[in-house]
């Protein structure tokens, strides 16, 4: 009943049987280990499973671990390199854009995409790029200008300002 | 203090090194599910597992029989009511724990739930919270002897006669009838746990995801102790917790069932409930429909308030209020305003729901008040033709009345209300906007501006009234400095992204001079951590904030006595400044806290106690009373009723702030959970007692996209009584931020002859109500 199949996961190839059943949230969580990808919901509308295979985001509870075969998956785990945190990460940190931390791997890796699509993306584009994942805690401000910080970070230019404002 | 500093927390967080319960993993551990009812209320006729114990990987399926053997069956609530661990014979509410199966993983675990037959005998249930009052409603509770109704408590606050006295003479009464939906806090993590019984030690350790885990220790000690798991035995582990909203305060079932299984098999058992679990089973908030009355001179003076309320608990009362306080700290509903006379009157009663009635991000039913003073307020402007904001500045309470007495009996500790709603106004610029509505409702455009400005009761609480299961709702910090002058912190509280690692070691370093980033927090286990009763209702800076600055003053005392000995000076002779003593007019002869505490543990002086370490269990001497000044701009288009949140403007005043960027983070937050029940979240039932949108699907938690660009600000008024100053914020915008949008809404409709709309304000309802009034097709 159980059939091999082989992902890559950051960067290291992971050849393992699975039940053909096998979510591949569960797979890279339980199998595999890496937990920094979370599980929030079970509708596929929480967003906090986002993880990027062959560099989309998808979220890995809509995905059967089979369905990864031969597939490259980018988790939270493997953002950061030796040069350091990966610019969205340190957006996040600078911009105080995450509470309770776990909806933020989710969001992150969604945003990934979303600069690599659109690397100088309006207020509104960001909002719309990440509604198909939930926060509950930051009401979202801090996440745009995570974003917002990531892409200007990646595009080379000046960072912006990272004190809140206030009226 | 008043320094932004990143979070120390969030090194973990982005790189996917978080510890949540779910990411807990034993050797041998078992897994967790859960049958549930699809039945709101039937007698369980039989369950046969025999098919579900089949399948590879199914060990055991329990049932409420089985726990009965134990007489873990029942368990207490906080409210001191009863709650079912899993039914005997009766279901009382959709999605109620039936049975338990265990299995070796998740995926044999769930076909084991789906395999367990259960065969009921459904009955009418009482869903209507009004109607289960009728005298010839069924008795729902008949496990509880003597019971001949679903009443469960009546309370009230106030002068009744002198009330009624003022409500038959006023020149302008006022009265709309409201309800406040339920609600879920819906956290990201759902709730989950891995019970861990140690059979040769007869030891438990608990991980759970709990915003309390003194108490809950205690809990499993009053209700286990029977079968040998004393408090001794039981460590509960609390590891970071994916928001907690008020929602992990409560014991849920699952829990408890986890613990029996593991004490039974004695392998470590998981439970972590499925997203639609959550919503469905898990206490849920408010659920208050509230009858609300104002009283007023006919210049827009105004004299008093009588509220009426009823109060949903669903089947049992399972709230999480302190003791005292059925109706929580609802009687901050006399809100900001200067007058003496108020009469509350509130009963419980019992449905087919779900149990509950948590503080969901609020302290204690205050967000009901909020919405109950601040909507009938605008009310009352519209009858006599007042500007809201007008009426406003005219009836608070001045600053330099404070403290102030309510006419409910609380004390105010201090506010600056005008000071608030005026850098509101001008921040948005009312005047221009109130000229820009005039114009647009010449043209027939919808636009409404709404203002909420509220005061807050939070930090529960002094020991003289207030305490949980008897429990005084202190709480604790311990402070301990090593040799080299970097020190750990432990603290009774718990926090669920409130950025507690950070805060905490703001305050000591501003008492005590060692660098934030030299201070490591600890929370969330019951074996290292002093006792305390955790983290909701606003409580951890009042309470445990204030405990870490008195411990920390402790130590500043204690280093004022080494640093006079190594200087050879006398204490009164020595002057602090933040990280040294030094010599009155000889600056340069000083000691900085790092050489104190070096020589507390190599040279300290002969007849004094060793080491740097202070401990405070912090008694408030009473609650602090933030407050905000909120205003809120809509546009509703006309043809599709669609409600847009044009600006949001919030002015909050908690005090001193100990670090803006974690309380602004804190406000924006809370502000989309406080457009969530304003225009989006309701949990809906049908007659039978089916719940209609149990699942994210369909429960319409706020994305990105419905949460406006919030725009914050703040006044500060520091309580006199806090140590520093502080008040707590992160309730204080999902408590004003609903009647503010629903100000705006009404104020919008307001031409139309609307004078109230409950909320969730849907572009559905508003298209209802204009059709109704002709104004749409």
């Amino acid at each position: 009943m159980k059939k091999e199949i082989t992902v890559t996961i950051n960067g290291e190839a992971h050849t393992v049987e699975v039940e053909p059943r096998l979510l591949l949230v569960h797979l890279i969580r339980e199998q595999l280990s890496m937990t920094g990808t979370h599980i929030g919901c079970d509708t596929s509308s929480c967003g906090a499973c986002t993880i990027l295979v062959d560099g989309k985001s998808i979220k890995s509870c809509t995905m059967l671990a089979i369905q990864a075969d031969g597939k490259s998956i980018i988790t939270v785990e493997g953002l950061a390199t030796v040069e350091g945190l990966h610019p969205l990460q340190e957006g996040f940190k600078e911009n105080h854009g995450l509470h309770c931390g776990f909806c933020t791997p989710g969001m992150m890796l969604r945003a990934v995409e979303l600069l690599e699509k659109n690397p100088n993306p309006t207020e509104e584009e960001i909002r719309w790029g990440i509604s198909g994942n939930l926060c509950r805690c930051t009401g979202y401000n801090n996440i745009v200008k995570a974003i917002q910080y990531a892409g200007a970070k990646i595009r080379g230019e000046e960072l912006p300002s990272t004190e809140p404002e206030f009226v | 203090m008043g320094h932004s500093i990143k979070r120390k927390e969030d090194a973990r967080f982005i790189q996917g090194k978080g510890n949540y319960v779910d990411d807990i993993k034993l050797p041998g551990m078992l897994h967790m599910d859960i049958v549930r009812s699809p039945y709101a209320y039937a007698k369980i006729k039989s369950i046969n597992a025999e098919e579900a114990l089949k399948i590879p990987g199914v060990i055991a399926v329990v049932t409420g029989k089985d726990l009965e053997k134990y007489n873990l069956h029942w368990m207490p609530t906080l409210m001191s009511d009863t709650q079912m661990v899993l039914p005997t014979d009766t279901v009382m509410y959709q999605a109620q724990e039936v049975a338990a199966v265990i299995a070796t993983d998740r995926y044999a675990a769930r076909d084991g739930k789906e395999a367990v037959m259960v065969d009921y005998e459904p009955m009418k249930p009482v869903i209507d919270p009004f109607k289960a009052l009728d005298e010839d409603a069924p008795v729902l509770r008949t496990d509880k002897e003597g019971k001949t109704d679903n009443h469960i408590w009546n309370w009230s606050v106030g002068d009744k006669e002198a009330t009624d006295k003022l409500f038959d003479s006023a020149d302008v009464t006022v009265k709309e009838q409201m309800h406040i939906p339920r609600i879920h806090v819906a956290s990201i993590e759902t709730c989950g746990c891995v019970a861990d019984y140690n059979k040769v030690e007869n030891h438990l350790t608990m991980y759970m995801t709990t915003q309390a885990p003194h108490a809950i220790r205690t809990v499993i000690a009053l209700v286990a102790g029977h079968v040998g798991l004393t408090e001794e035995k039981v460590r509960v582990i609390s590891p970071d917790i994916g928001g907690g909203f008020g929602g992990k305060v409560p014991v849920y079932p699952g829990y408890v069932i986890a613990i029996a299984v593991s004490f039974l098999v004695g392998k470590p058992v998981k439970w972590v409930e499925d997203r639609s679990e959550n919503l469905q089973a898990d206490s849920f908030a408010r659920d208050y429909h509230i009858t609300a009355e104002m009283a007023a001179t006919k210049e827009g003076k105004i004299q008093g308030i009588r509220f009426k309320l009823l109060a949903d608990h669903g089947y049992t009362d399972a709230a999480a209020n302190p003791s005292k306080f059925p109706t929580g700290l609802f009687s901050i509903c006399t809100g900001s305003y200067d007058y003496g006379t108020a009469y509350l009157e509130a009963d419980a009663v019992y449905t087919n729901k779900p149990p509950g009635g948590v503080a969901y991000r609020c302290s204690f039913r205050v967000t009901e008040a909020v919405h109950a003073i601040e909507r009938i307020t605008d009310r009352l402007a519209l009858e006599i033709g007042k500007d809201p904001a007008q009426l406003r500045f005219e009836n608070f309470i001045k600053k330099e009345d404070f403290p102030w007495k309510s006419p409910t009996g609380w004390e105010y500790d201090s506010g600056d209300y005008h000071a608030g709603l005026q850098k509101a106004m001008d921040a948005i610029d009312y005047e221009g906007l109130r000229k820009e509505q005039a114009e647009k409702r010449a043209r027939g455009e919808m636009m409404g501006i709404g203002i909420s400005t509220f005061t807050e009761i939070v930090g529960a609480g002094p020991s003289k009234d207030f305490d949980i299961l008897g429990i005084k709702m202190f709480d604790s910090a311990e402070i301990r400095v090593h040799p080299t002058g970097k020190a750990i912190a432990r603290f009774g509280t718990k926090s669920q992204g409130q950025g507690h690692e950070t805060t905490y070691a703001q305050i000591i370093a501003e008492e005590l001079g060692i660098p934030a980033e030299h201070i490591q927090i600890e929370e969330g286990d019951t074996d290292t951590a002093p006792y305390g009763l955790g983290t909701y209702a606003s409580r951890s800076t009042p309470t445990a904030g204030a405990a870490a600055a008195v411990a920390a003053r402790k130590l500043r005392d204690k280093a004022r006595k080494i640093a006079a000995y190594l200087l050879e000076v006398s204490e009164e002779d020595l002057e602090w400044e933040p990280g040294k003593f030094f010599v009155k007019g000889a600056p340069e002869k000083a000691k900085t806290i790092q050489e104190i505490v070096f020589a507390a543990y190599t040279n300290h002086p002969q007849g004094m106690e060793a080491g740097f370490e202070a401990t405070h269990y912090y008694d408030p001497p009473n609650l602090t009373f933030p407050s905000g000044a909120y205003i809120c701009v809509v546009d509703i288009d006309k043809e599709t009723c669609e409600i847009k949140v044009r600006r949001f403007v919030a002015i909050d005043d908690c005090g001193n702030i100990i670090n803006p960027m974690i309380v602004q983070g804190q406000v924006h937050g809370g502000l989309t959970q406080g457009i969530a029940p304003a225009m989006y979240e309701e949990l809906i039932y049908d007659e039978d007692g089916n719940i209609l949108n149990g699942t994210l699907m369909d429960y319409l938690v706020p994305t990105a996209v419905e949460s406006p660009n919030w725009e914050t600000g703040h006044t500060i008024t520091p309580s006199p009584h806090h140590p520093i100053g502080a008040k707590g914020v992160g309730e204080s915008p999902t408590v004003g931020a609903p009647p503010a949008i629903a100000n705006a809404i009404v104020d919008a409709l307001s031409p139309h002859g609307i004078t109230h709309m409950d909320i969730p304000i849907t572009p559905y309802k508003v298209w209802k109500v204009l059709k109704e009034k002709g104004v749409v097709e």
